[in-house]
């Protein structure tokens, strides 16, 4: 396949991207008129509801015209960035999105980078020495953090290193690259932690079952260094699965966020949700609702692509003989 | 112990009492092998006999949990001494594997001409690029790869003798003195075998390097190696000159794996088989592992495990009873070469049971290029007429099979089975499709994955009973033993599960399981070519006695000369999809018309002392 057939290959994921998100976009405008009570009232949120308030708002979200009609007017502003009006501060949507975003984009990519990297690393480790007590302590690791929820794991990791051992703090998104990494540091582990298990679990599977191969065997019988071995051949041929379920794992991991960022109380996206759906603000709901969906598409669209550049076999587009 | 041989000087490697276990198991009991510089030794067994690890073993590669004692001694270094970086110094320079599987041998990440390239960079003349490129093309033209792009493409994108030359590339690049070649071409086409091994041998002539071929060929080994040294469960049965060797066979399995292998120039009444199947080396200390399938096997035979001595200048054997028996061997094997009477020749395509004309069939390739599997085929099947199918992989023989038992609809052309239109099994009236169904039936290649595991032999059979014609009375006891007597299996059977038994027995079960619906015609497809040697010659004479008794017709579908010589009275040549040459199987493979079938029948090993007409 050469250049031109990767880029078909993109467009063709990219077109089948396009509806989904068109489909999310309209459940996430519907849920204004899903919420129980007048969409009105629902707009109106604390806001005094005087004749002439009430008019404006059936006026700015053009509640008189049929359902569709709304969807696609609300559709086109979406599509220029407006998201509406937060009905608390009054404030746009997209602003205080962008506020938020810095710190759940810090903490997401830091909390990926550990799950990756580390869990990568425990799984070649264990796949190495398998049968070992090595081995087996990985795995009960893997299990343990997958079955604490990321919240709990949080607490005692605040508990622990924030108020016991003073090594990190435990308050505060920090400010600066450092400090951030600093104070991000515990809630990006407890994030890691209830995910890592997965990619332990099948980094060591395909490791293990790479070690068998014949061209490892092969490798080994012409003298290549272990070196080359680990990383030419069981490394990059036991990372295809790997990234197949990374798409899974990034999506786990912002939707972790959520928990983590109120555990800590970092002021990020998770943290605006939650505080948006206790205080009925529907557009901020909508607007994060749907930044989330479309992150968790544009991760699986990226997914296939990395995954489809790493596999020649897929690349090259393999003919069956 | 003088169990190795003779041999003069001191050997570039000499294996003295090599045992390999795993766990308290035995694998192997003690062995010694011996090759001189520039020699080329055979070691010849069939599954299980340890061949495989035995090799692993020389080049200290043993799988997690598999061990081995003993002495390994290259050129007076002790390599079972060394620790794992040193024996990488010595793996790749002085001994180099080539393994089985061409298509798992390779990086499947990695491009052909990196495999050479990665062995090059220690060197300090490679340490750039350009010459290291150059040095590639010059090392792949030495494998007869003068195709530019090979060395650029992915493994997936070669065929599989690309590959197999890509890995014996990569084996030579840092040019070893000795190398383990482990089946290398059992795996490949039959033409591209005989190239690899040809390959292989003039590699091996004009470095001077030494070779260990593993191989469970016989054949093959007589014409390829000076040296043979026979493996049983774990046991050197005989070890010996090649020529000699095939000359007269000291050991009683020797021989019967030499007549096991169906001639390729003769057609025999019967093959001589062997009885029974391979045990493990576990069960078998102690004794003559080959006692319990030998003929002439007595209470010494049991007694102990038989050393290996020697018998004649070069010649050693494991058998205790060798000169007293050694005539009735040499008998045996006159006895077993003489030919069939001719088999009448049957002219007449009246009243065919099975008619296949201007077959197509068309499958939807990858971006809508179709590929055309089947171009075009005709062909007849008389009653009671058993009819080869050659051809090598892609020549699209499974597809026309397939066909045929309705498992794939044709694209085109018509098929009719006993008079029924039978080219779409869709479309047929209900009736007609239960009877075409029961007239023809199909034996796999694989005899472990046609049976279902939680089924027992009897829960099979009687299924396949209650399917057949009037299926009124039930799937008795009596008639299920009497299906298993027919494929020489006991009643007994019938409790058993596919798991306990052996690939032979499984392929009997399938043929027993095909019998039941009483067909007219079976459709094997490679029936025989997962079996090993000892037991091929079983079934094969199976389905000779079974068609001579029941008057079934074949369509023997193989890539193997040898084996449809045995067994089919006319032969269609299958190459691309389309039958090159057709006709009586004395006439095809004696006097091959078209250059294909020339080249097949030149691509059956032969040994020097053995040029036939």
């Amino acid at each position: 396949m050469t250049g031109s057939g990767v880029i078909v290959f993109v467009m063709r994921r990219f077109a089948v991207a396009v509806p989904l998100l068109l489909i999310i976009s309209f459940g996430v405008f519907a849920l204004v008129h899903i919420a129980p009570g007048d969409p009105v009232r629902s707009l109106l949120g604390a806001r005094a509801s005087d004749p002439a308030t009430l008019a404006a708002i059936r006026e700015h979200y053009h509640l008189d015209d049929p359902f569709l009609i709304q969807y696609f007017k609300w559709l086109s502003k979406v599509v220029q960035g407006d998201l509406g009006v937060s009905i608390l501060g009054n404030r746009a949507v997209t602003s205080t999105i962008a506020d938020r975003l810095g710190v759940t984009i810090f903490l997401s990519l830091m909390s990926a980078v550990l799950v990756l990297g580390l869990g990568v690393l425990l799984g070649a480790v264990a796949a190495f020495r398998r049968g070992t007590r090595l081995d087996r302590a990985v795995v009960m690791f893997g299990v343990f953090g997958i079955s604490s929820p990321a919240f709990v794991t949080g607490i005692f990791l605040l508990y622990f290193f924030g108020a016991l051992l003073h090594w990190f703090p435990i308050f505060g998104p920090g400010t600066g690259f450092l400090n951030r990494a600093w104070h991000l540091t515990l809630p990006a582990l407890a994030l890691a932690i209830s995910v890592m298990a997965i990619v332990i679990k099948i980094t060591r599977a395909a490791m293990i079952e790479e070690l068998d191969r014949d061209y490892v065997t092969f490798a080994r019988a012409r003298g290549l260094s272990s070196r080359r071995i680990t990383f030419a051949y069981v490394l990059r041929n036991a990372l295809i699965p790997v990234v197949t379920a990374a798409g899974l794992i990034v999506v786990g991991i912002v939707s972790g966020a959520i928990y983590v960022e109120v555990t800590f109380s970092l002021p990020g996206l998770g943290a605006l949700t939650i505080d948006a759906v206790q205080k009925r603000d529907i557009p901020t709901i909508q607007g994060t609702t749907l930044l989330f969906s479309v992150f968790v598409v544009l991760v699986n669209l990226a997914i296939d692509v990395i995954y489809m550049l790493i596999d020649p076999r897929i690349r090259f587009g393999r003919v069956e003989s | 112990m003088n169990t190795h041989v003779a041999s003069t000087g001191n050997p570039l490697l000499r294996v003295e009492g090599l045992a390999i276990s795993h766990g308290a198991v035995p694998i192997t009991t003690p062995l010694s092998i011996a090759v001189e510089r520039g020699e080329t030794i055979a070691i010849v067994g069939e599954s299980g006999s340890g061949k495989s690890l035995t090799a692993r073993a020389i080049a200290g590669i043993l799988p997690p949990g598999i061990n081995a004692t003993g002495t390994v001694t290259l050129d007076g270094i002790p390599l079972m001494r060394l620790a794992e970086t040193e024996l990488r110094r010595i793996r790749g320079f002085r001994v180099s594997m080539l393994m089985q599987d061409p298509f798992t041998m390779l990086n499947p990440l990695m491009r052909g001409g990196d495999h050479i390239d990665e062995m090059l960079r220690g060197r300090p003349e490679f340490a750039s690029r350009a010459p290291r490129a150059a040095e590639v093309k010059r090392r792949l033209a030495e494998v007869g790869i003068v195709e530019e792009d090979v060395a650029r493409r992915m493994p997936f994108q070669l065929s599989g003798g690309m590959c197999q030359r890509v890995a014996l590339a990569a084996a030579l690049a840092r040019d070893p003195e000795l190398l383990i070649a482990d089946e290398p071409s059992t795996a490949l086409d039959v033409t591209t075998q005989a190239e690899i091994i040809r390959l292989l041998r003039r590699i091996q002539r004009e470095r001077h390097m030494s070779l260990i071929l593993i191989t469970h060929n016989l054949r093959l080994a007589f014409s390829t190696c000076e040296r043979i040294y026979v493996l049983y469960a774990g046991s050197l049965l005989e070890v010996g000159d090649a020529a000699a060797v095939e000359r007269q066979p000291f050991h009683p399995y020797t021989l019967g794996l030499l007549l096991s292998e169906p001639p390729a120039d003769i057609r025999v009444p019967r093959l001589v088989a062997i009885r029974g199947s391979v045990p493990q080396a576990a069960d078998v200390v102690g004794r003559c592992g080959f006692a319990d399938r030998c003929d002439w096997a007595k209470q010494i035979c049991r007694a102990g495990k038989p050393p290996l001595v020697a018998r004649d200048i070069g010649r050693l054997t494991a058998c205790v009873r060798q000169d007293e028996i050694q005539g009735e061997l040499d008998a045996l094997r006159t006895a077993a070469l003489c030919a069939a009477p001719a088999t009448p020749r049957r002219d007449e395509t009246e009243g065919a049971l099975v008619r296949i004309d201007a077959l197509v069939k068309t499958f939807d390739g990858p971006r809508g290029h179709p590929i055309r599997a089947v171009k075009h085929v005709s062909l007849r099947i008389m009653p009671g007429e058993s009819v080869g199918l050659v051809g090598e992989s892609g020549s699209g023989k499974t597809t026309l099979g397939r066909c045929l038992v309705g498992l794939e609809t044709p694209t085109a052309g018509d098929i009719r089975i006993d008079g029924i239109a039978a080219a779409d099994f869709g479309a047929m009236a209900k009736a007609d499709r239960a009877r075409v169904r029961r007239t023809i039936q199909m034996i796999f290649q694989d005899p472990y994955s046609t049976l279902n595991p939680r089924h027992s032999v009897g829960q099979a059979l009687s299924e396949a009973l209650r399917a057949s014609a009037g299926a009124a009375s039930a799937a008795t006891p009596e008639r299920i033993a009497a299906l298993l007597a027919d494929v020489g299996l006991s009643a007994a059977y019938a409790t058993r599960r596919p798991a306990s038994l052996s690939g032979g027995e499984r392929q009997r079960v399938a043929i027993a399981r095909a019998l039941a619906v009483k067909p007219a015609i079976l459709v094997c497809d490679e029936p025989v070519s997962a079996l090993d040697v000892s037991v091929q010659a079983q079934v094969l004479n199976l389905f000779k006695r079974l068609q001579a008794e029941h008057g079934l017709s074949y369509l023997f579908i193989t890539h193997d000369l040898a084996v449809v010589r045995q067994i089919a009275e006319r032969i269609y040549v299958l190459y691309l999809g389309e039958i090159v040459e057709e006709g009586p199987t004395e006439r095809v493979i004696g006097d091959p018309q078209h250059p294909y079938t020339r080249r097949l029948v030149e691509s059956i090993p032969r040994s020097a002392n053995q040029h036939a007409p």
